[in-house]
C-alpha cells in the first residue's frame, strides 16, 4: 500500500442539531483510534470519512487521495471512496446468505482493484463453515467476522471500524481483537477505529485521537 | 349447487377486472408509497389525503366523480379515448378503473409501511460497498419491501373483488360487461325466489377471498428468505 503517504489527514466540522462536531488529526499507517465518550461525535466523524455525512467544512485525505475538500468543491460519493466500513451493528443484509453478503461488494469492485478472494477471506476470518447460513442465525461474534469479511472483499483502500466489539461478550471480544490486530499487522491497510474504551484502544492503536471535551 | 354458465362468466369477469385493476395501479401505488415513505416535499400532506380519499368518501360519490372525469365527455375520458382508444363508460375497463381507485389507498398504505420498515442503514452499508442508487434499490430496498408489496397487492385484489358502489354508479350493471360478483349478488337479491343463487354466489365470493389470502401468505413466506413474514 501507499506506505509513505499520510494514511489519514482529516480536518472536519459539522453542526448536527445543537451539537458541533469537530475533528482534526493525521496519522501515518497502522490503526488510528478516535477515543471519546459516547455522544462525542466519533461515529459522525467516521461517517464523514466514509462519505455518508457531508461536513460543513474541512478536508479529508486518505492514503494520499483527497476524498472531500469544501474549498476545492471535491466530494467523492460514498460508493466511490472504497472504504471498508464495519458498522457497530454489523448491518448484514438479512435477505442474503452469508456467502452473498460477503460477495456483495466484491461483485461491484473493479477486478483490478480486488486484492482478496472469497477463499482467502473465509480462511483469514475462520468463517468458511458459515457460508450457507442466514445472518439471523449467526452469533454476535460470527456476524461481526462476516461483516469484516464483507468489508475486506469490497476491495477497500482503508478500513473504518466503528466499535466493532461493543455488542460482544468478553470471550468474543478477544477473538475479534485478535482479528483486528492481524488486519493491522498483516494487511497494512490504514484503519480508522472508533471506541469509547481506553483499554481496547491502548492495545490496538498506533495513534490515539481524543474526540470531544 | 352446480355453477351455471352465467355464474362462470361473472367469476371470470370479476377476476379479470380485479387483476387488471391491481396490475394497472401497482406502479402508481408503489410510486406514491415510495414518495410518501421517503421524500419530504411541499404538498405531501395533500397527496397523502388525496390517496386516502376513496377510503372515506361514499363510494357513490367516487363513482360520480369518475363519471364526470372519465365519462365519454369528461376531460380524462376524452383523452383516453382519443390517444389510447380506451373508453371506460359502461365497459369492464371502467369497472377495473373504479376498482383500482378504490383499492389504491389500501395498496399504498401496505406498501408505504413496508418501505418505511426497510432499514436505511442497510442501504448506507450497500452504498459504502460500492452500490449505485439503482442497485441499492433493486438488491436491498425492493427485496426487503417485497412481503409488504405482495400484501398490498393481495389487499388490493381482495378489495377490487368486493368493489360495488363506485362500480355500479360509474359503469352500471351490464351482464357480461360490468356485472361483477357483488353486483350479480345484488341483482339476484332484487329478484324474488333467488335465495339459492344469492347463497351460491356469496359462497363463491368467500372462497375467492379466502384463496387470495392463502395464496398471499404462501407468497410472502417464500419471499421471506428465512425471515418471518405475515400479510395481515
Amino acid at each position: 500500500m501507499e506506505g509513505l503517504a499520510m494514511s489519514f489527514d482529516v480536518r472536519v466540522e459539522r453542526q448536527l442539531g445543537d451539537r458541533h462536531i469537530t475533528a482534526s488529526f493525521s496519522s501515518e499507517g497502522g490503526l488510528t483510534a478516535l477515543l471519546g465518550p459516547s455522544g462525542a461525535g466519533k461515529t459522525s466523524v467516521q461517517n464523514m470519512v466514509a462519505g455518508l455525512l457531508r461536513p460543513d467544512a474541512g478536508r479529508i485525505m486518505v492514503g494520499g487521495k483527497v476524498l472531500f475538500d469544501n474549498e476545492k468543491k471535491i466530494d467523492i460519493p460514498a460508493r466511490q471512496r472504497r472504504a471498508g466500513y464495519v458498522f457497530q451493528d454489523s448491518r448484514l443484509f438479512p435477505h442474503l446468505r452469508v456467502r452473498d453478503n460477503l460477495l456483495y461488494g466484491w461483485a461491484l469492485a473493479a477486478p483490478v482493484d480486488r486484492w482478496m478472494n472469497l477463499d482467502e477471506a473465509t480462511r483469514f476470518l475462520g468463517i468458511a463453515h458459515l457460508l450457507d447460513r442466514w445472518p439471523r442465525t449467526l452469533s454476535g461474534g460470527e456476524a461481526q467476522r462476516v461483516a469484516i469479511g464483507r468489508a475486506l472483499l469490497s476491495a477497500p483502500r482503508f478500513l473504518l471500524l466503528d466499535e466493532p466489539l461493543a455488542s460482544l461478550d468478553p470471550a468474543r471480544r478477544d477473538e475479534i481483537m485478535t482479528v483486528i490486530e492481524r488486519l493491522r499487522d498483516d494487511l497494512k491497510l490504514p484503519i480508522l477505529y472508533v471506541s469509547h474504551d481506553r483499554d481496547e484502544v491502548e492495545r490496538l492503536a498506533t495513534t490515539i485521537v481524543p474526540i470531544g471535551r | 349447487m352446480a355453477i351455471t354458465p352465467e355464474e362462470w362468466e361473472v367469476i371470470a369477469l370479476s377476476l379479470k377486472v380485479s387483476g387488471v385493476a391491481v396490475a394497472g395501479s401497482l406502479p402508481i401505488a408503489f410510486g406514491l408509497a415510495w414518495l410518501l415513505a421517503r421524500r419530504r416535499f411541499p404538498g405531501r400532506i395533500l397527496v397523502d389525503a388525496l390517496v386516502h380519499l376513496p377510503l372515506v368518501l361514499p363510494p357513490v360519490v367516487t363513482g360520480w366523480l369518475l363519471l364526470l372525469a372519465f365519462g365519454n365527455t369528461g376531460p380524462a375520458g376524452r383523452w383516453f379515448s382519443e390517444t389510447l382508444g380506451i373508453t371506460f363508460m359502461f365497459r369492464w375497463t371502467g369497472a377495473a378503473l373504479a376498482a383500482a381507485i378504490m383499492a389504491l389507498p389500501l395498496m399504498v398504505r401496505a406498501m408505504r409501511l413496508s418501505i418505511e420498515a426497510v432499514d436505511q442503514r442497510l442501504e448506507q452499508a450497500a452504498e459504502t460497498l460500492g452500490a449505485s442508487r439503482a442497485r441499492i434499490f433493486s438488491t436491498i430496498t425492493l427485496p426487503l419491501a417485497l412481503p409488504g408489496l405482495l400484501a398490498g397487492m393481495v389487499l388490493g385484489f381482495a378489495r377490487s373483488l368486493g368493489e360495488f358502489g363506485a362500480t355500479i354508479t360509474f359503469v352500471s350493471n351490464i351482464p357480461g360487461e360490468t356485472r361483477t360478483l357483488p353486483i350479480a349478488i345484488y341483482s339476484a337479491l332484487q329478484m324474488p325466489g333467488s335465495e339459492a343463487d344469492v347463497a351460491r354466489l356469496s359462497l363463491i365470493a368467500v372462497a375467492l377471498s379466502l384463496a387470495a389470502l392463502v395464496a398471499s401468505e404462501v407468497l410472502v413466506r417464500r419471499a421471506g428468505h428465512g425471515r418471518a413474514g405475515h400479510v395481515l
